[in-house]
Formats: C-alpha cells, structure tokens, sequence
C-alpha cells in the first residue's frame, strides 16, 4: 500500500480537526474536534510504524499512550466545560472574553458575538465575573 | 600681629558672623544681635588699626596665589593705599552703624536673622573689594554684593514693588556686569596679570593696547554698580527695601564700589581721553538729572535715592578729570552724611507713619517728636548742600576745584572739554542740591496740619547711632588738610573762586526754594491728603513697608503725589511731571528692551506650544492610534488567537519549506 | 530508508492493490464523517458522526494490520469517550436539534486556516512519500507483538501513565465537585436559565457520571493490556 494514501488522510482529517477546533461555539464540539486531530496524528503514528517495521513498535506503543492521553483529556477538558458552564451558564467559546480590552470592546463584539451572547446570556458579564472569582477562590 | 594679618581678618569676620548667623539664627535666636554686631565693629576697629598703620605711606601688598590657571594667574593679594585703609574704615563704620540701628529697627522682624547675616556677607564683600590686590578676587566680591543687594532689596518680597525692585537691582547691575567682566579679562590679557600694582605698572609703561576699549567696557560695569546714567534706574527703586539697607547701599558699599574702583585704576581710564569725556558727560549727565528729578520726588527715600546718584556723579566726576583725591574724599563724606540721612529718614517715617513728603507737611510738630532726627537730618541735610563749614563743603569744593584745575589747562591728566563740562555740571547740580535738600527739610519738619502721631521716644539704638554719624557729617572737613598725605597728594582745600561760586548758587538754591515753600505752603491747607500706616506701634520696618506698599494706591504712583503745595512742583513747572518719574527712563527701557525680550519670550513660547508640542502629540498620537488598533485584537475571544497563531505556523512552514526546497 | 523492499518496489497509483481500494473507501467515510462532525448543526448529531469517524478509523488501522490499536480504538474511542462527550452534552443542556449558532464568527478564518493548512501538508506529504509503499505481508500490530513490546521495552512510559491517568482522575473529580456555595450557584442559574427542572437535575448529575466513566476508560486499558500479557 502507498504510504501515500494513510498520509493524506492523516493530513485531511487534522485539518477537518483544526477547522473545527477554529469555528464551533460549543466547547463540547471543540473537544470534540480535538479528538479528530489526536486521531489523525494516531494514524499517521500507525502507518509509519507499519511502514518503518519498527522492533520497537514505537510508533504503536505511542499510540497506545495518546489514546489514554486522549481520554485523560477528555476527562478534564469536560470537567472544566461543566465548571465553566455552572459558574457562566454557558459553554460558548467565544462568550468567554474576560482577557478582552475592556474600553474599546463594549461596542465592536465583532460578528456573531453579541447575538450569541444577546440570545443566551442577555446579563453575562457581571455576574460571571463575580461567580468566576467566588469559583477560583 | 602684623599688618596684613589683621587687614586679611577685617573682610574675614563679617563673613564668619554671616556663616554663624546663617547657621544658627533659628536654633540659638540670642546669638543673632551679637552675631551681626559685633563682627561690625571688630572690622572696624581692625580698620581703623590697619588705616593707622598704613598711615598713607607705600602701600601694604601681600599676595599668595590661589590657583594656577595655566595663563593668567589669580593670587589672592590685598594691596592697601591710603584710598583702600580709609574706605574700610567708612565701610565699617557705616556698617556697624546699620547693624546697630537695625537691630531696633527690625525688632519685631521674623526675617531679621537672615537679613543681619546678608547685611554682614554684604559688608564683607565690599571690604574684600576695598582690601583685594587682584582684580578676580574683586570681581567674587563685586559679585556677592550684587547678589546680596538682590536679597536685601527683597527683604519685603510680601509686596510686589519689593519683588520688582530686587529684580530690578540684579538685572541691571548684571547688564554692567557682563561688560565689566570682558573688560576686566581685556585689561588682564593686556597687562599679563590681574594683580592691581602689576596692571598699574603696565599703564604707567604705557603697555595697554586697548586703553579705550577697556575703560569703556570696565565703564559699563561701574555705571551700574555706581548707579550712573544710563543704568541707574535700579536705584530709585531699591528704596522698597528697608531703611537700613538702603543706607547700606547707599553711604559705603555697593555705589561706592564702582567709584571706589574707578579710582583704583584710574590711571587705567587716564589712559584713554575719551574715556575721561565720557565719563565727565555720564558724571554731567547723572549730576543734573538726578537733582532734577529728587526736586519731583515726594517719597522721603527717593528724594534721597536720587540725591545719592547726583552725589555720584560729583565723584565720577572728580575722576573725569583726573582727580582721584577729591573723588574719594567726597565718597568718604558722602558716606557720612547719606548713612545719616536715611538713617535719620528711617526715624522720621517711623514716627509719621507715612513716607511721603506731602503727609509730612500736613503734620505739626514733627520735629518735636524726633528731636534727635531733625537735629542730626539738618546738619546731614546741610552737609549736603555743601554749606560750609559741612563736611559736604570740603569735598564738594575739592571736587568742583579739581574740575576748575582741569578746566583752565592746568592739569595734563585730563582733556580740559572734561573739565568744563564736571564744572557747570556740578554748580548747577550744586543749585539744584540745595534746593531739594532745602525742600526735604521744609516739608519734612516745618509742616502745618494736625498734630503729627505720638509713638513715644524712639529706641536709642537707633538715635545714638545719628548722633555718631553726625560728629563726621559736621567735622569731616577738618581732615582736609591731612587727607593729601593718604592720597595722591593733590591739594584738597577749597580754592576761593569754586568756593564762592559753590556756595552761592547753593545759597540761591535754598532762597529759591524757600521762597516758593513761602508761596505754596498756603496751599496745603486746602487739599487734606495723606496716608498713614496702620501699626503705630510696629517697628520701623513694619511701618515702612506699609507705607510702600500704600503709596502706589493712596497717590496712584510710587514716586510723586498730586500736592499742590509742593514748592518743587512750583519751581520745576511743566518739567515736575517728567521729573517725578525719572524723565521716562523707564518707559524708554521698558519700550527698548522690556517689550521685545517679553515679544520675544511670548514668540517662544508660541513655537513651544504650537509648534514643537505639535511634533510631539504627533509623535505620540501615531503610537496611540496603533495601540488602539492593535487592542482591537484583544477580543478576549480564544478562537481568534488561536486562527491566528495556526495560520502563522502555516505561513512559517510553507515558508521554511520553500526556503528548503530552494536550497535543495 | 533502511527497508529496500519499501524503496525499490514503486507500484502506480493507477493500479491500486485491493487493500488500497478498501483503504480509500474506508478513508473516504471517515473523511466525511468528520466534515459532517465538524459542520453539522445538531450538536448530538455530531456526536453520533464522530462515532462513525472513529469506528472507520478502526477499519483503517485494521487494514494497516494494527489490530490492538484498532480494537482499543474502538473500546475507548467509541465506547467511553463518546458517551463521555454524550453526557457533556447533555449536562450543558446542549439543544437537542438544530441550533442556528453552532458555528462561531470565526467561521470563514478557521476555513481559510484549515484549507491552506491542508494545501501545503498536503503538498509537502505527496511531494515526500509519493514513492514510498508499506509493505503488509505481515501483521504488524497483532496483541501478542504489542503486548510484548509494551511490557518489554516500554513499561516504564507505561507505569508514567498511568499516574497521568489517576492524576486526570482526581482533578476531572476535584473540578467537577459541587463547591459549598451550591445554593449561590443554584440561584445563579435559577435566574438565568429560564428552565427551572435543569437546575434541579445539575446537582444531582454533576459528579457521579463522569468519574465512572473516566474509570471505565482506565480500567478498560488495563484490562485488554493485561488479557494479552
């Protein structure tokens, strides 16, 4: 088999992975897009081993270790969604602007976020702010 | 101790009284009296030892040198004559005088510590000036005492006119000073030195290239020391400081150091015959104006201020042709009498409250309640007016008989136009002289109105200290026949002609006025006017800086008053109202230079604001507007960054790819 | 490379092998089911897609004669950590059906991103291994050879691991606890969330799926391993 053909799948599907971590709203889906890109960088790790006839099996011994760092990950990642979501009522990326230059951003929002944000949290920000700092401490 | 031990210690206590007061004035508060006194009248009793020594014979010279400079050298050398010992001797009397008289008068004065310490600095720079042998040494001296006149000056500095006039004093003393500077470094590329005897040496070498040059410049810078025309105009002025101050200024250090120093070097000047003209015209120039304009003053200060000026120009006069003698004779005497005379002036508005002229003549009895200043204000006043047998007299004559000498071609040291000019100058200002000195007498004491205030008798401090100034105001002439042996040896005895000459035109003078006081005084009674100050149990200094700072609004100028009853008014006619104001001089100046350095400060600062500044908000405008164009990505939102950051790791490895391959 | 037999047999690629031809089917499914995943608007649905991307990347690794790796793919891929992703789902109140915002603004930035990031690894992939052929005479992968290369020679990476696992434990329980200001959080959400029912059940359901299942995902592992020892 071309060596060609599992490459070019890894290569697609961590792209179709990075433009999902790049565009969905929903955390849950960015997680989920994440996965996609491990699991092309898991293909590629078993294709080359393959290719290479590793005695060592490296290349498949990793895998094993990314596939349970994957689910490590996915633990945590949905621990912390579910904690970001009791605290802010919401689980939108692009709702979770606290890091945003404060005098400029109340009007530019730019593009999709004020009627995200108009739709599912009309009175977001303070309540947040103050929930996030009773959370961290 | 030897002779120039103790002439090295009489500039040297001062100084230490200064340091000590500066020091601890505000800790040990029972030291300041003592400390400003007494180091007065140790100098003086040193000088007076050193003048006894001394006692005119060569002059004392010690020298050691303070700092190589690699061309000219500077030592710190005194070389004291006959002129040098006599002047320490006057400057330390009317310094011990001042700081006696001030400790009563500025009695209650929260600043008197400071101002006896600058009052002792200042005594001490110009006995430094008096005693030093080297022309640098001079120039630090000179320099202190420009600086302390600023102080002293400001001693009042609540009020705006003792702002102005400190500033006043300093910038234009400055304006001579930069000339004088040059010159003085001329002179000493010229001579190879700038010790007085090596420069005295080359000129009578005749080793001076630039002898004009140079005494014009050193012209400049005595000019407003001495307060000459045409930079006298601090002086008037400088009367919003207090009385003590003034005489300070007045009678023995700062106008006398500019004469003083003339004299010095006159050979420098003889050198240069149109250097002596200018002179003579400055001296002329300075003699007839000032008196005209004390004729139009009616502040007690000014009127005095102006006489000092006119006094002035009778000693560079004297120097104009040649005379340095009859020069310093006359500031030895003038010295005496006009410490006197402010000082009996500090008196007399103290008492009345008010210092002008015009209150003074609407109170009666004014000379009951100063006994002590009216007797002492006569015979300085008379002194003055050079009635004989004043000490006035003698020096005035010996000046007028010099100019006399000179005049009809029988001195060779001076062009004989010089000559001619200081003498009608001088009789003239003669005339004039007693005619504001009779005025100030008239108005001051023989006033008629309301009973003039009741302060009680004043502090003795500072009525001993007339009577003492008195005893060299009546007697100083008797010296006229020993003065020759300290000086050059001219004869200093009046001649018959000047005498009579002198005499009467000074005797015309004081009729004139008189006659027109007869004629006005009966004015007086029908325009009230008169201001007085509201403290009459305040210390002198008090009351005198309220009557300053109320002169400006009870007669709306601080030199004249509207008085009907002024005789001056009556005898300067259409010319009182230029008199009184210093014939524009101001104006002149303000219009000449005030106006374009403000035009030109005003132009400046445009530039600063509106041009410069624009480059700078520009250049901090750009950076604000990138800044907040690059806060725009701040969107807080981490997609973005994150879009961001991958499609630069694309660009940089399609980029480290391209430049791989390429190079493969 | 060291394998000759890889270097010097060339076969075109217009005369694909049949493994090549299931392969590339294969990949093709997998291709859109992840496109789907990443594009669809029913945020479950993108779950259930996600499965079928993973399930046919199993297929893959069983064509490259990987099969441990294809059956722990399977068993924790699809059996834990989609059902993990389910329940996330559901405990955010993710809407079930179309939501019209699934997508963020950054949309056509992430396309662009994504295009030109597969152009050029594309690129740079076919330009590099376009001659290269894996030769599958023999299993790579079977349980046995992995099993013993992994106790063999990588046991300690192994063990690491599975501190790195018990540490995702107790953090994914540490921050997914109820903290003690429940009734501030509960009024919280009370007064922004209009639906009532979800406050009451989020307490209820915060800690008790997941930690299992995180468990389930280890234990799974270390079954399989342990089955092949």
């Amino acid at each position: 088999m071309h060596l060609a053909y599992p490459a070019v799948l890894a290569v697609l599907l961590f792209c179709v992975g990075l433009y999902g971590v790049l565009a969905r709203r929903n955390a849950i889906l960015v997680l989920m897009s994440v996965e996609l890109m491990l699991n092309a960088v898991n293909l590629n790790l078993v294709a080359f081993d393959v290719w290479l006839r590793d005695t060592l099996h490296s290349g498949q011994a990793l895998t094993l270790f990314t596939i349970a760092i994957a689910a490590a990950e996915i633990g945590i990642g949905l621990a912390i969604v579910l904690a970001v979501y009791r605290n802010r009522g919401t689980s939108a990326v692009d709702d979770l602007r606290d890091t945003a230059e404060r005098p400029d951003d109340g009007g530019d929002g730019d593009g999709v976020g004020p009627e995200g944000a108009a739709a599912e949290e009309p009175d977001e920000p303070a309540p947040g702010a103050s929930q996030k700092a009773e959370a961290t401490a | 101790m030897t002779t120039t031990t103790l002439a090295v210690l009489v500039p040297l206590l001062p100084f230490l009284g200064a340091v000590a007061g500066l020091l601890l004035g505000r800790t040990v508060p029972g030291l300041v009296r003592p400390l400003a006194v007494l180091p007065a009248l140790t100098s003086l009793g040193l000088a007076a030892v050193v003048a006894v020594r001394q006692g005119g014979d060569a002059a004392v010279d010690a020298a050691t040198q303070l700092t190589p400079t690699g061309s000219v050298p500077i030592d710190l050398a005194l070389h004291i004559d006959g002129f040098a010992a006599l002047v320490a001797v006057l400057v330390g009397v009317v310094a011990s005088c001042v700081q006696i008289y001030s400790t009563a008068y500025l009695r209650d004065d929260p600043r008197y510590p400071s101002y006896a310490a600058l009052v002792s600095l200042f005594t001490s720079a110009m006995l430094l000036v008096v005693y030093s042998g080297d022309l640098m040494v001079l120039l630090v001296g000179w320099e202190i005492m420009g600086i302390c006149s600023y102080f002293l000056v400001g001693h009042y500095w609540e009020t705006p006119e003792a702002r102005a006039a400190s500033l006043k004093a300093f910038l234009v003393t400055k304006l001579g000073d930069v000339p004088f500077l040059i010159g003085l470094f001329a002179l000493a590329v010229d001579a190879g030195s700038f010790r007085i005897t090596e420069i005295l040496a080359t000129v009578a070498q005749g080793g001076l290239d630039h002898p004009t040059l140079i005494a014009l410049l050193l012209l400049a810078g005595v000019a407003g020391k001495s307060a000459q025309f045409p930079l006298h105009t601090w002086l008037p002025d400088a009367m919003a400081g207090p009385t003590p101050v003034s005489a300070l200024i007045h009678a023995a250090t700062m106008v006398a150091a500019g004469v003083y120093f003339v004299a010095r070097l006159l050979p420098v000047f003889a050198a240069s015959a149109a250097a002596l003209v200018v002179l003579a015209v400055m001296a002329a120039v300075t003699m007839a104006g000032s008196a005209l304009a004390a004729l139009a003053q009616d502040d007690i200060k000014r009127v005095l201020a102006y006489s000092t000026i006119g006094q002035l120009g009778y000693m560079t006069g004297a120097l104009a042709v040649g005379d340095r003698g009859a020069a310093v004779f006359h500031l030895l005497s003038h010295g005496a009498f006009k410490a006197l005379l402010f000082l009996a002036a500090g008196v007399i508005i103290h008492a009345a409250g008010t210092n002008s002229l015009a209150a003074m003549s609407r109170m009666k009895d004014l000379r009951d309640r100063v006994p002590d200043a009216y007797w002492t204000m006569t015979v300085a006043l008379l002194a003055l007016a050079a009635i004989p047998p004043f000490s006035g007299f003698f020096s005035k004559e010996a000046v007028l008989g010099a100019a006399e000498h000179t005049a009809t071609g029988h001195a060779d040291s001076a062009p004989a136009a010089a000559g001619w000019i200081v003498l009608v100058a001088g009789l003239v200002a003669a005339l004039l002289t007693a005619a504001y000195a009779t005025r100030l007498w008239l108005l001051a004491f023989r006033g008629r109105g309301a009973e003039a205030p009741d302060h009680g008798r004043q502090p003795v401090a500072m009525t001993a200290v007339l009577w003492v100034l008195a005893v060299p105001s009546l007697a100083f002439g008797v010296t006229v026949g020993v003065l020759p042996d300290w000086f050059d040896g001219h004869k200093l005895a009046p001649t018959l002609t000047t005498s009579v000459l002198g005499t009467g035109v000074a005797l015309v003078g004081a009729l004139v006025t008189y006659g027109a006081w007869r004629h006005t005084t009966a004015l007086a009674a029908r325009v009230p006017i008169g201001a007085v100050a509201a403290h009459p149990d305040a210390d002198g200094g008090q009351v005198e800086a309220e009557a300053i700072a109320t002169h400006a609004p009870a007669y709306g100028n601080v030199a004249s008053a509207p008085d009907p009853a002024d005789p001056g008014r009556l005898l300067l006619g259409p010319l009182h109202r230029h008199a009184a104001v210093g014939f524009h001089l101001d104006a002149l100046y303000a219009a000449l230079f005030v106006r374009p350095v403000q035009a030109g400060a005003r132009l400046v600062r445009f530039l600063d604001r509106e041009v410069v500044d624009t480059y700078v908000r520009g250049a901090g405008t750009a950076p604000r507007w990138l800044g907040a164009a690059v806060r725009r990505a701040q969107t807080g939102n981490v997609q973005t960054y994150l879009s961001a950051l991958l499609a630069g790791t694309v660009v940089l490895a399609v980029a480290a790819v391209l430049v791989a391959t390429a190079g493969a | 490379m060291n394998l000759p037999i890889a270097a010097d047999a060339p076969q075109g690629f217009l005369s694909p092998t049949g493994i090549e031809i299931a392969f590339v089917l294969v990949g093709l499914v997998t291709l859109g089911a992840a496109v789907i995943t990443v594009t669809t608007r029913q945020l479950v649905h993108a779950a259930l897609w996600l499965v079928v991307a993973l399930g046919g990347l199993a297929v893959e690794y069983l064509l490259l004669t990987a099969e441990f790796i294809a059956w722990v793919q399977v068993l924790i891929y699809v059996g834990s950590v989609v059902v993990l992703l389910l329940f996330g789902l559901m405990l955010t109140r993710a809407p079930i059906g179309r939501s019209p915002d699934a997508d963020s603004g950054n949309r056509p930035v992430a396309l662009a991103v994504a295009l030109a990031a597969a152009g050029a690894l594309v690129w740079v992939v076919v330009d590099a291994f376009r001659t290269q052929w894996i030769e599958l005479d023999k299993p790579q992968g079977t349980t046995d050879v992995t099993g013993s290369i992994l106790f063999r020679h990588w046991v300690l990476p192994f063990e690491a691991l599975s501190v790195l696992l018990l540490a995702a434990l107790v953090g994914a329980i540490v921050l997914s606890r109820k903290s003690k200001d429940e009734p501030d959080a509960n009024g919280r959400q009370n007064r922004n969330g209009p639906k009532t029912p979800a406050a009451q059940k989020a307490p209820k359901d915060q800690k008790a799926p997941k930690a299992p299942n995180d468990q389930t995902g280890q234990t799974d592992q270390t079954d399989q391993t342990e089955g092949t020892r």
